[in-house]
């Protein structure tokens, strides 16, 4: 039997990004909240040794522990899921401020098109744009009525930045300015600009100089060290959870934080949710959180899983193409042309969100017309910082280990350039997530089944950018080029990146949409859903911005249902 | 090369680039062929020219000296095996020490050792099943598994095709084996040959990379072979140089 704890008002179920936003406000308001954490507690003191590349970046040291919970994979129906055994493809985040914690910081807001994506590109094109077996689908809210929530999410973290004419408009300023333009990405941008693109400083979460945001928090000033993703920064220069909305959310008084709890199951009767089943990871001890609302914000996997688990809201069946519990997943269609040059670049030093960066390309701002895809994605030359282990350019025909590789990896290193894209992802009727038959996690309950792979939009998608990429790199004058338009089958082995969406998406629509645009679920009207996996498709930018407006969009909607309980859509 | 912007040539830090390849290439002459290097196993080539080479001073080898025991490996075979072939995939050359004088065979014996050696942050449930390259990594052997069985696999190949230990045999001959792993050329058991190599390869880079404190990448000379500055605190003085800036290596030690 469970252990009941005292009643709260607001139960939070994974205390990253979404969390920590969500509870500080509430908090703010005067809301009892409980945090759900199943991971540790962490702070920055956490963070001295940061600057260890084998134990951070190779081994993995912040993130998700498998032999206790994974997800199985398969790219198609026909295919046998299989565990996902090692980290590889995406690193799922753990412990407190979650993934994050180690992201790099780049911070995109996604465009206007994103939020009205089948409208416009039915209004531009035509409804035979649209693929029969693509569920493109409006996100139920414009993204004139997000701007405000961007604002907030800009003004807590401090993003620094500069104005483009390609980029989302905004209401406020950038809180910081721009960082620093590298020789590097110099070279980038007049490359760029000599084509007739138009290339920017990219928004960044590492600040150019001290910040205190609205909330009394301070993020400092970043030294360019080079240790972002996949680390915490030691010099609290990076804006995450851990030094922002939590410790905001603590000085209220209202919050309280409960590390080490593993949410199983969320409470339902068939119309709410009274609360939570989690078990204390240290002890095995089962309890029941009872809460008012429930505000689920894990990662985009166990969003999904946990109310596939709980069977809150009708799972998504691939054959019927109804449901929606599940339904579009998607990821980021990733693409590159790599460059080698003479000169050599101090590309040791860098920042997670250091980057040239243009839009040309992206989203609807060129036309499609006569293009066999539609969206597109940023195009980047980003000086994150390059580390020696995982690392190791060689020009194409080298062999891979011996003298010549030795001697070619230590030529190379810092005469490479990369320029790559973050490609949008649109949502396919047999990419989607459910429960897997056979694997369990540790405490036996099922793992979550991802079925994916890239379509032939994706493959177009890539094919283009890589040839936009190749031609900047041209101007850029490499001496050789290396570019794959061809982007395979999807590979959950190498790294790509860590923007996963979908599941439990939102929209206008119940019969196609899990949560309305508060967030809220359609089918329980006090739980509300926040993170990446509302997003009905991914944009061709970094998802965390989005997270962060749709976490401070749902908690106006917790805090008008908490005055007056009932359906906000 | 471009201009350096630092002056390495500090004395009691480390050593120039120019200095580094001059006496490696003079040491390199010394005790050229497979035979010798891989079969005295052990940091030979590193104690018998720290002084040359400038690195640690001969006071602190005594005291250095104590990790070079082994704590996976248990059979001497094995390591003098994974030695030879570490070396072959970094080896000793003009541009600077290979594997064994960084140190790589220890750091691989001490992460076989430790987690890494026993999977354990992954997924190791059965039912172990094949599936698609695409899934990735699916055997139920760990990779401390996987290393006793692929070294011992090497020397089998060796003694076969050779009629001697793989560590005796000459610079290619060792090639000629271990490309035929690489290959996915030679049988194994739970694991494809390639897959164990492909380990085998990272192992030995990250043995010649990571930070000195893991046991490889000794004095720092790993990552001054790439001019790679290590765990610098702060580059926000030469972020926006036009100039190549080379510095001498800081490791975590001086974190703390």
């Amino acid at each position: 039997m469970a252990t009941e704890l005292p009643r709260k008002e607001a139960a939070v179920i994974g205390v990253g990004w979404a969390g920590g936003i969500i509870a500080s406000e509430l908090a703010k308001d005067g809301i009892e909240v409980i945090g759900l954490e199943r991971g540790a507690e962490r702070t920055v003191d956490d963070f001295i040794m940061q600057k260890d590349e084998l134990r951070y970046a190779v081994r993995y040291d912040l993130m998700q522990d498998l032999s206790k919970e994974t997800l199985t994979f398969r790219n198609d129906r026909d295919m046998r899921a299989l565990p996902m055994r090692q980290m590889g493809s995406f690193l799922l985040g753990t412990d407190l401020g979650g993934a994050g914690v180690h992201w790099n910081g780049q911070c995109p807001r996604f465009l206007p098109y994103d939020f009205e994506i089948r409208s416009q590109t039915i209004d531009r094109y035509g409804e035979d744009k649209i693929p029969d077996d693509m569920p493109l689908q409006d996100w139920g809210i414009s993204y004139e009525d997000m701007e405000e929530y961007f604002a907030q999410f800009d003004a807590t973290i401090g993003t620094s930045g500069e104005d483009n004419e390609m980029t989302a408009p905004r209401s406020t300023e950038y809180p910081t300015p721009p960082m620093v333009e590298t020789p590097a990405i110099r070279m980038f941008k007049e490359a760029s600009s000599d084509l007739g693109l138009h290339p920017y400083q990219g928004a960044s979460a590492n600040l150019t100089e001290a910040y205190t945001n609205p909330d009394g928090q301070t993020i400092q000033q970043c030294q360019y060290c080079s240790f972002c993703e996949r680390f915490g920064c030691d010099y609290q220069a990076k804006s995450d959870p851990i030094i922002t909305v939590i410790p905001t959310a603590k000085e209220t008084g209202n919050f309280e934080l409960r590390t080490h709890a593993n949410v199983r199951r969320i409470s339902y009767d068939g119309e709410y949710t009274d609360g939570v089943y989690f078990i204390d990871t240290r002890t095995g001890e089962e309890f029941f959180q009872p809460a008012d609302m429930v505000i689920l914000t894990t990662y985009v996997m166990n969003n999904t899983r946990l109310l596939l688990e709980s069977e809150i809201g009708t799972p998504y069946d691939p054959d019927t193409q109804s449901g929606v519990i599940g339904k579009n997943y998607c990821y980021q269609i990733m693409a590159e042309a790599q460059g080698y040059f003479d000169q050599q670049f101090n590309l040791y030093a860098g920042a997670g969100a250091l980057a040239g960066q243009l839009d040309d390309y992206n989203g609807d701002n060129f036309d499609h017309g006569d293009l066999d895809f539609i969206h597109g994605g940023t195009i980047q030359l980003t000086q994150t910082g390059i580390r020696p282990i995982n690392t190791n350019p060689v020009p194409p025909g080298t062999k891979q280990w011996g003298s010549e590789f030795k001697e070619a990896n230590a030529y190379y290193l810092f005469r490479t350039l990369s320029v790559g894209s973050q490609g949008a992802s649109m949502p396919y009727v047999n990419n989607y997530l459910d429960l897997d038959p056979t694997y369990t996690d540790r405490f036996g309950d099922p793992l979550l089944r991802m079925t994916y792979n890239f379509t032939e939009q994706d493959r177009n998608l890539a094919a283009h950018q890589t040839q936009r990429m190749e031609e900047i790199m041209q101007e850029m004058g490499a001496n050789e080029i290396v570019a794959n338009p061809d982007i395979g089958d999807y590979n959950i082995m190498p790294y790509q990146t860590t923007h996963n969406t979908g599941g439990v998406i939102m929209g206008a629509d119940p019969e196609t949409s899990a949560v309305n645009n508060y967030l809220q679920m359609w089918d329980c009207e006090n739980l509300f859903v926040v993170g990446a996996s509302a997003f009905p498709h991914n944009s061709g930018y970094n998802p965390t911005p989005t997270v962060g407006a749709l976490s401070y969009r749902a908690v106006e909607g917790i805090k008008q249902y908490y005055e007056n309980p009932g359906p906000l859509a | 090369m471009a201009d350096n912007n630092t002056d390495n040539t500090n004395a009691d830090s480390g050593i120039s680039r120019r200095t580094f390849i001059k006496n490696t290439g003079l040491v390199t002459g010394g005790i050229v062929g497979g035979g010798l290097l891989g079969g005295i196993i052990g940091n030979q080539w590193q104690t018998g020219t720290q002084t040359e080479t400038g690195g640690a001073t001969d006071e602190e080898d005594d005291t250095n000296d104590f990790d070079e025991a082994r704590m996976f490996f248990s059979r001497d075979m094995d390591f003098n095996v994974l030695s030879a072939a570490t070396e072959r995939i970094f080896p000793e050359d003009d541009n600077g020490p290979g594997a064994i004088a960084l140190g790589a065979p220890y750091f691989i014996d001490k992460q076989l050792a430790g987690q890494w050696g026993v999977n354990a942050k992954e997924y190791m449930r059965g039912p172990f099943q094949e599936g698609e390259p695409e899934q990735g990594y699916q055997s139920a052997m760990t990779r401390g598994e996987i290393f006793t069985q692929g070294v011992r696999r090497i020397n089998d190949v060796s003694d076969e095709q050779f009629d001697e230990n793989f560590d005796d045999l000459e610079e290619e001959q060792q090639n000629e084996i271990l490309s035929a792993f690489d290959n996915d050329e030679v049988d194994m058991d739970g694991v494809s040959s390639t897959l164990f190599f492909s380990l085998l390869r990272q192992a030995t880079i990250e043995g010649v990379y990571s930070d000195p404190l893991y046991g490889g990448n000794r004095n720092m000379d790993g990552w001054r072979m790439k001019e790679y500055p290590g765990a610098q605190p702060a580059y926000i003085d030469v972020i926006e140089s036009e100039e190549f800036v080379e510095m001498e290596p800081l490791s975590l030690r001086d974190h703390h």
